[in-house]
């Protein structure tokens, strides 16, 4: 994880330009290839290609088959009528199986072990490198050769296993933001915070208001690792948080602990029966106007099935703390992608499927359903972008360093179930209780994980 | 019991033992053969594998020359794992709350039915419904009741505002208490129904005998009725028993087993199955409700076997 350095920084600032300039399509390559301080591996060159993804994969034809976990039904769609389009292009015919997104986690090493399908939906981060660590992808260097111009070094990074081999083809991202109503904002004549400070402040305006300041659930035990990642980011900057995740820095470390420290501050603004209370019911809660913001990745827009209330929310990157870190900026933005099994039996068409992923033309037709996410290549078309994804690309560019999700940067085993979502609700459960014998705790488990 | 009139001639016994045919050895061959197999295949193998893979290290990937002996270390880092104790604490409270009060309150519930009262085929229905569901659905149904804004329960007692909001399912003090209430939900059914049918089949003439001594309804059951049926109440004990130690669906669909409702069952899975598998220290987990399982299996088989021949 360590070398997801200050690269991604100009490039994801030059994303952001690109889609100032209203038609980027040919300009963002170019200025990306041109300013990559470390882009010698790709080096497509000054003459960069017009668009990324020129269609390589030399004649794939027969079938292929996909492993989708894109269950429910909005997603599904989408990625059927990418899938059909990529169909329509390269006449491969492709069998897609949905499985069930928690089903298909659980399960994806012995799918990955068994007779997976040929391609597959994955996630960006140390989770892509721990399969492809264990030899069960197949390495798409190739595709990433005739691709990479299409992406920005930051994506080229997250798609890179520890052998420096790319396995990962980044389909979109989205960052963890705090989400409000801007009817509630400008009805009351809230302004958007910057500071912790302002941000307390305009916490205790809201509940002289009658409002919850920030809706909050965590029964799933995830969505607070949001919350840990972005105040560790803040406080102690994003080289300690990867540091800790990838367990070269401590958990019993000062640092660590001046983030819970700095946690129970917030936990009056945050809402009651939180431990209780799923994201979704937590959305409502913003939804319905009894809180005023809640700090989540923009997947909570889900929530709002009405189109009136979709286009009603905003957003703004947390508050900073005012410490050295603040121009980091640093956001959680994970990256969901796709990636090709170890023995595909069409490797051709796998390939194939994979180059069309790549492109923004695809990426485009899946994010016409799914407006809570933005595409990650950069031939994108932005003049297809609803306001709100436009604020979420303006926001990923402007941070300067981008982690992936705490459950995405570290070993799974120590954030599943047992592990740091047990710990932080434990933490939530008694935010006053003794930090130096919980962070021990953390830290033997750590330990005791060899 | 026949050849205890023949004891002293062993010879003739012999003869008389082989007087088997050849089909009838096969038959008796593959009528013990086939569920000795299947016993042994499917039930001892596994348990000796988990045992010995406790004793091992392994993520669950690559064949078996990835796996790594590593001697107790699991068993070691049992008693530090945060959510040990308190899964094993939660499967005892588990099985005293289905032994001592779900249990108790179904039998109670087959007693008053089996009095023909009116409506009782009604009653019984009612009582038997959560049965026939899974207790993953049961999870479902209840995390609606016990949703903190939305949930029936809180609008009835009109706690859902911040301040005094009861949170059923996410405070550690409460969730273990209001998960039971759910699972008993369902125990009591199981076991009513289970009574019920003993006591249908309870002679009448015996209760009838017991009233003309004399005895109160309360007598009559404690002192007649409840040791007839003694074959029953093993099994509702054995029952009680095996309910409360794989308990696992509801707290899985309510937040995972995390949070206060940790149970051995849950870590066991949680650290089997998943992206990266701990299938050593899970099955170290596993064997430890093992030996917590086989200590009223053993209790039980003496009992059964010490009182076979009557």
């Amino acid at each position: 994880m360590a070398e997801l350095d200050q690269v991604r920084s100009v490039s994801r600032r030059t994303v952001l330009k690109g889609l100032a300039g209203t038609a980027g399509l040919v300009t963002v390559p170019a200025i990306i290839a041109a300013c990559g301080p470390g882009a010698a591996t790709t080096a497509p060159s000054a003459a960069a290609p017009t668009t990324g993804g020129e269609s390589a994969a030399p004649s794939a034809a027969g079938e292929l088959t996909f492993g989708s976990n894109y269950s429910d039904e909005t997603p599904k769609n989408a990625m059927q009528a990418v899938v059909d389009a990529f169909t329509a292009e390269s006449g491969v015919a492709v069998k897609v199986n949905t499985v069930d997104h928690g089903t298909f986690q659980d399960q994806i090493s012995s799918y990955l072990q068994g007779t997976p399908d040929d391609t597959f939906t994955w996630f960006a981060g140390f989770r892509m490198k721990f399969f492809a660590g264990q030899g069960l992808a197949t390495d798409i260097s190739d595709v990433w050769a005739n691709v990479g111009s299409n992406y920005s070094e930051a994506f080229k990074t997250a798609s890179t296993g520890d052998d420096g081999k790319q396995y990962f083809i980044p389909f979109y991202n989205y960052p963890w933001v705090v989400i409000y109503r801007k009817s509630v904002f400008t009805e009351k004549g809230y302004t958007i915070p910057t500071t912790i400070a302002e941000f307390t402040a305009l916490g205790d305006k809201m509940k002289t208001d009658g409002l919850v300041p920030m809706a909050f659930g965590d029964s799933d035990g995830w969505p607070a690792m949001g919350t840990f990642d972005i105040i560790n980011m803040r406080i102690n900057g994003y080289d300690y948080h990867v540091g800790l995740m990838a367990g070269t820095e401590k958990w019993s470390d000062a640092r660590t602990k001046a983030v819970f420290e700095q946690w129970r501050t917030l936990i009056p603004y945050l809402q009651e029966g939180a431990l209780g209370r799923t994201w979704q019911d937590a959305a409502q809660s913003l939804l319905n106007n009894d809180a005023g913001m809640y700090f989540l990745g923009t997947f909570a827009g889900e929530q709002a099935t009405d189109p009136a209330v979709h286009d009603d929310l905003d957003f703004f990157p947390f508050p900073v703390f005012g410490t050295q870190y603040d121009s980091e900026l640093g956001i959680d933005a994970p990256i969901d992608g796709f990636m090709v099994s170890k023995a595909p039996a069409n490797p051709e068409a796998a390939k194939a499927f994979m180059t069309f992923l790549s492109t923004g033309a695809a990426q485009n037709i899946f994010l016409e359903s799914s407006p809570n996410n933005v595409a990650a290549a950069n031939d994108a078309d932005p003049s297809a972008y609803t306001p709100f994804q436009q604020k979420m690309a303006e926001i990923i560019g402007n941070s300067q360093k981008i982690a992936q999700f705490l459950d995405r940067d570290t070993r799974p085993d120590f954030a599943g179930p047992n592990g740091m979502q047990g710990f932080l609700q434990t933490f939530l459960n008694d935010p006053d209780q003794d930090l130096d014998a919980y962070l021990g705790t953390i830290q033997s488990f750590w330990d005791s994980l060899g | 019991m026949a050849a205890t009139s023949v004891a002293g001639a062993t010879p003739r016994r012999r003869r008389r033992l082989s007087l088997l045919t050849r089909r009838d050895k096969l038959f008796l061959g593959l009528a013990l053969g086939i569920p000795a197999f299947a016993h042994i295949f499917l039930v001892w193998i596994p348990t000796l594998a988990s045992v010995a893979l406790s004793f091992t290290s392994w993520n669950g990937i690559g064949g078996i020359e990835n796996i790594e002996f590593v001697g107790i270390q699991n068993y070691q880092n049992l008693p530090s794992y945060p959510p040990f104790w308190p899964a094993l604490t939660h499967n005892l409270i588990w099985l005293a709350v289905f032994l001592f009060i779900a249990t108790p309150i179904g039998i109670f519930f087959a007693v008053l039915l089996d009095k023909d009262i009116r409506g009782t085929r009604f009653y019984q229905s009612a009582l038997y419904l959560p049965v026939v569901l899974s207790l993953a659905i049961i999870g479902f149904i209840w995390e609606l009741m016990y949703a903190p804004e939305r949930g029936f329960i809180n609008n009835v007692l009109g706690t859902t505002e911040q301040g005094n909001l009861i949170d059923w399912l996410g405070n550690r003090n409460i969730n273990l208490w209001a998960v039971l209430v759910a699972a008993s939900w369902r125990h009591i059914g199981y076991i009513m129904i289970l009574y019920l049918a003993g006591l249908k089949s309870v002679d009448p003439a015996l209760k009838e005998a017991a009233a003309i001594d004399g005895a109160s309804e309360r007598q009559a059951f404690f002192r007649v009725v409840f040791p007839v049926l003694r074959p029953i109440n093993i099994v509702v004990l054995v029952i009680t028993i095996i309910e409360s130690l794989r308990a696992f669906d509801i707290v899985y669909v309510i937040n995972r087993g995390l949070n206060g409702l940790e149970l051995l069952s849950v870590l066991i899975t949680n650290n089997i199955v998943g992206e990266a598998s701990r299938i050593g220290f899970g099955s170290a987990i596993a064997v430890v409700l093992l030996v917590i399982s086989l200590g009223p299996i053993l209790l039980y088989l003496s009992r059964a076997m010490r009182n076979e021949p009557t």
